[in-house]
Parts: C-alpha cells; structure tokens; sequence
C-alpha cells in the first residue's frame, strides 16, 4: 500500500508577473516501511517538495495523498491537523524550544493533540529512553549536544506516531561521527515499520536510504534503489 | 492544549526575561497605580467638601436679599441690596410652616473688634437665638444670644475660637470680660466649639450679637442680610422654599415671581454644584492616569511586538508541529494579559499605600472604593487584549515556512 502517492504536482510562485515553476509536474509514491531519500542540488526544487510533503504548503496543481487522506486545498486549521498526527519533522537546525527541557520537547506535539498529560509524559520518557536520552530527560536544549539535540527531536517527532518522518538535512548541523549515530537511529526506526522519507543533498547521507529520488530543476531525474540500503 | 496548560505555559514564557517582563509590566504599574491613587483623592476631597458644606446646617436654606437677573440685566452684589428685613423673617417664622422648622435672620458686615491692647477685623453677625440650630453652633462656654437679649437691644457677644485667641490669647475664657465693636462696649457672654475652618470662611472667625443691637446701635441699618431656614427634613427643602418664597412675593407685593426682590439658595444646590465641581477635578485627575495607562499598554504591545519577532522560529515550529492559528493567538494574548493583569494588581496595591501616604499627609478622610479596584483589574485586563491582539495576530499569521527559515 502506497503512504504516499504524489501525482503530476506542480508548483508556481507567482512573483509580480514572472511565474517561477518551482515543481514541473512531479509524480512518485512511497511504500509503508520505506526509506526514502530525496536529493538534489540546491535550488533544485526539493525544499519546495518537502513543504508540500510536510503539509506546511499546498501544490499548485496535482494531488498529494498521504496515509489514504488526500492533502489538497485544505484549510490552515485542517493543515495543522495533518501535520500534528500523521507527520512527524526532523530539522537540520533541530528547533527545539529554547531553555525548555527535552521531556517538554517531546511532549509539545502531543499538548498540541490534546493528549492527557499523565499519558505525555509516559509516551515522552518511553521515547527519550528509545533515542538513548533516558538520562538526559531534564536537561534543557541548551545543555544538550547537537547529536543528542537531534535525537530530542526524532523522539518529538515520533510522539504522535505519524504515518511518515520527514527529515530535512538531517544531519546538516552534527559532526560525523554523531551523524552516523543519528542514521542508525532511522534505520531501527524503519526495520520497526516506520516510513521515512529524507532530503538531502549530501551522498553519504543518501546512501543510507532504500531508495534516492534525484530531483533537478523541479523535475524527477532518476530514481535509483540501493539495494536494502547501507548495512550496518 | 487546554486552558492551565496554555497559562502555565504563557507564564514560563514570561519568566524566560525576567527583566524584559518587569520592565513592560511596570507601565501599567504605574498607569493603574497613578488612576488609583488620584481617583481615591480626588473621592476624599469631594467626600471633604461635602462634610464641610453638610456643616454649614443640616437642610439649609438662605433667602438673600437682590433678584437673581434684573430686568435689566444688571444682578446686584451679593447682600448689596437692603430688600429684606427682620419683619420678614419674623412673618415665616409665626406662618408656622410644616416645611419649616427654623427661621434665623442674620445680620453680617465686618467691623474691627478691640480689647484691651489687641484689635482684630472680624465677621459680626446679628443673630436671633435660633441661629446655632439653624447652623450647628454649640456653645463651648457661657451661654448664646437669647431671646431677652434681642428683644432688650442688649450689648453681649458670643465669640468664636479664633477671635478668642486673637484678642485674650489662647486657653483663656473670656466670659465676663469687655470687647468694643465699633467702639460700643460689649459683655462678651459666651464661647463657640471650633468648626474648623473649611470652604467657605472661616466659621470660627465671627462676633455674634443680638440683630437688634447690630442693626440699631452698630451699624444704623433697618434691613438684614439673609435669613437662614432650616427644613424640617431633607425631603421638605422644595416645600419650604415655596412656602418661603410665596409668603415673601406676597410681603413685598410682587405678583411675577421672575421679578421677585430675593434669591433662595439651598443647600443642596451648593451641594450640587461643589460636587460637580469636585466631580470634574476627579475626573481631570483620572484623564491624566488614564493617559499614562494609555502610554502603559502601548508599551506592552511595543514588547509583544518585539517578542514575536525574536520567537519567529519558535512560532513556526509550533505551527509546523501542529498549532493552529487561534492557539497561537491565545498563547500570546494570554502572555499579554498575564502581563497587565499582574502589572494592574501590583499598581493598585501602590495605588492604594501612595493614597492612603497623601491622604493622611493633607488629612483627607482615606477611601478606597471597591469600584476603583474592580475597574483596575478590568482595564488592565482589557487593555492585556486590546494592545495584545495585534502582536498575537502578527504571530499566528506568519507563515510556517517562513517562520521556520527566519534567522
């Protein structure tokens, strides 16, 4: 079954009276339990792509399908709905509330959700311990390392257990050796079921991924498998 | 998210700048305190006013001599006209008016007062013995005018504190000794309890002698210059002026009352008048607070507005992790009314000790109406949503892309 079905997406941004096509017409799906990465140079469109994958813009034309629920022309309120249950970010600059403490962190799309607030803090301090932070639940963002600021955030994103994980350059901000940590990390994510798809631009990261959708000019260049992905 | 959590939430969002929340509170600080402390004394200076005014006599009514506007336009000086006379005053009296418990025809120019070595220039009032229940006098030593003094023309006078202590010196009774008024020799019979001075003269700066020995042997006159009434109650005071005025057009001959050759003033128009004058100084007093409560939420919204900025990506990230546009609202309107609300209860308890410091300073009595304190909270409340809407709608109209990209 396809967690997500993108088809003939187009968008344009009309600036003044020069239209810039920022997609030119994209189509691919994931499979539940992919790994997916997404790359391309910059400028090539795939930080638009991920916007309209994240719920967080809509497509000029086309449609986007995401866990059985298609993601058109909804309204703002309905917008922020998808993207609290079925979505679950991972940013190149982490975005953690500053000076709040990683158990909030994890906590803060499930306040969103409205979830019981006995229920957040055991579902946060569960995730903590996954990510390997089971001892770090009281320190605050600014007393945590970039490699375990992201892993804050992965736990945050998992919270809602959303239909996909969406990472943006993930490991953009984390020295390598952490960033390898962090890569380990999605891959467990993913033998668990869990759908992930990645932009990036770098290669090394890519590899990590099942599959890599080369994406040039707003357009689909080549889509290429890698095998079951990078062994461990 | 539900409502304690936002407000707990909103709460560890203000304590993250200690200083940055003091500093935009304490406007509204000093806005509520500063509505607060002045509305309060402008209260006590109205509720001063009126005890002094309510001390001149309780339901009182002076008919003066000389029409409000003549005909020609032209209004005599107050007690210039010579229209009323004792035979006046008597008429009322024996008409035995229900509206009318007490009728005090006076008699008052100044003169110079002299004893001994001192001299003083001093208010002398003739009077009837009616006047100290018409005006609440009592009598601190001695006795007042009575009625065989009047009738006999005799030369005794009833002093007031001041005049004591300015002709015989302070803590000395001088009941039996001699005074000149006008040079004419007095036996000074009895001494007034002080009034304190307030408003409208200095009620404790007066000679009372008897109004026949004014009018004949002091000042050579045949007219008075007021009678005073006293109203049986308050709700007879427009029954006592009509009887009043009535039986005088009818003394005097006149049948237009618009031509009449006296004016009534009661009480409760000087009542009227000084509180609404009173009333506007409160009101000019609470027009400045209010400007720098004004002064206090824009600068609320000035901060808001800087907040919002600064959190840019934490606004987006919210958004992106599924904030809706009304919980970002509510996020900082609630931040901005924390922020007035708590600045409001800390003005008003300054508001309350600046007040009751002046107060007691300028012995005011000291009050503090629940009004004030409820309409403290209210605005500053008010003014928490009013300044903070905008901020809170900037916030929650920014995009999440955007705001996510913001550095």
């Amino acid at each position: 079954m396809d967690q997500i079905s993108v088809s003939n997406v187009s968008k344009i941004y009309k600036t003044g009276d020069v239209d810039t096509t920022a997609l030119d017409n994209v189509s691919f799906s994931v499979k539940k339990g992919e790994f997916v990465a997404i790359m391309g140079p910059s400028g090539s469109g795939k930080s638009t792509l991920m916007h309209i994958l994240g719920a967080l813009d809509t497509p000029t034309s086309g449609t986007y399908i995401l866990d059985g629920e298609q993601v058109g022309k909804l309204s703002k309120d309905k917008l922020a709905e998808i993207r609290n249950r079925k979505i679950g970010f991972v940013f190149q600059a982490f975005n953690l509330l500053p000076r709040t403490t990683a158990l909030k962190n994890v906590e803060l799309p499930m306040t969103y959700a409205g979830v019981d607030k006995d229920e957040r803090i055991k579902r946060a301090e569960e995730l903590l311990k996954e990510v390997g932070l089971g001892d770090r639940m009281d320190h605050t963002s600014n007393q945590l390392s970039g490699g375990q600021m992201q892993r804050v955030a992965i736990a945050r994103a998992l919270s809602m257990n959303p239909a996909i994980i969406l990472a943006d350059e993930p490991t953009g901000n984390i020295s390598s050796a952490q960033s390898d940590e962090i890569m380990h990390i999605f891959q467990n994510l993913q033998k668990q079921g869990h759908t992930i798809v990645m932009i990036t631009h770098e290669p090394s990261v890519a590899r990590w991924a099942e599959r890599v959708i080369h994406i040039k000019d707003g357009k689909i260049e080549k889509e290429e498998g890698n095998g079951k992905g990078r062994k461990k | 998210m539900n409502f304690s959590e936002l407000i707990a939430s909103s709460f560890e969002a203000l304590k993250l700048n200690k200083v940055r929340t003091a500093l935009a509170g304490l406007g509204i600080v000093i806005g509520i305190g500063a509505v607060i402390a002045l509305v309060s004394l402008g209260q006590a200076t109205q509720q001063s006013v009126q005890n002094s005014i309510e001390g001149l006599g309780a339901n009182l009514i002076t008919i003066i001599p000389g029409s409000q506007a003549t005909a020609g336009g032209v209004q005599g000086g107050f007690g210039t006209s010579e229209t009323l006379t004792l035979d006046d005053a008597n008429a009322i009296a024996s008409a035995n008016f229900p509206s009318i418990s007490q009728v005090s025809p006076e008699l008052s120019r100044r003169a110079q007062v002299t004893a001994g070595k001192n001299n003083t220039n001093t208010s002398i009032i003739g009077v009837t013995p009616t006047y100290p229940a018409v005006h609440n006098v009592t009598m601190d030593s001695g006795t007042f005018i009575t009625a065989s003094d009047v009738a006999s023309n005799r030369e005794v006078a009833v002093l007031g504190p001041t005049v004591v202590s300015d002709l015989f010196g302070t803590g000395v009774d001088p009941t039996g000794q001699s005074i000149r008024i006008n040079k004419i020799p007095f036996t000074v019979i009895g001494v007034t309890v002080s009034k304190g001075g307030t408003g409208f003269g200095n009620q404790d700066d007066t000679v009372f002698i008897p109004i026949t020995t004014a009018q004949k042997t002091v000042f050579g006159v045949n007219y008075i210059s007021d009678i005073s009434l006293s109203a049986s109650s308050s709700n007879d005071m427009t029954q006592a002026e009509n009887d009043a005025g009535y039986l005088l057009l009818r003394l005097h001959k006149i049948s237009n009352p618009q031509s009449a050759d006296f004016s009534m003033v009661s009480q409760s128009d000087i009542l009227s008048t000084a509180s609404s004058v009173t009333g506007t100084f409160t009101a000019l007093l609470a027009g400045i607070a209010a400007i720098s409560l004004l002064v206090g939420g824009i600068g609320i919204m000035n901060i808001m507005l800087v907040t919002v900025i600064e959190r840019t990506r934490e606004i987006g990230l919210r958004k992106a992790l599924g904030a809706k546009d009304n919980t970002v609202i509510q996020q900082f309107l609630i931040e901005s009314i924390i922020l007035t609300i708590g600045g409001g209860v800390v003005g008003m308890i300054l508001g309350i000790i600046l007040s009751y410091i002046i107060s007691t300073a300028i012995s005011l009595p000291f009050t503090i109406s629940l009004t004030s304190i409820a309409l403290a909270i209210g605005v500053s409340g008010g003014i928490g949503i009013l300044f903070g809407w905008y901020p809170a709608k900037k916030a929650a109209d920014l995009s999440p892309i955007e705001a996510l990209r913001y550095e």
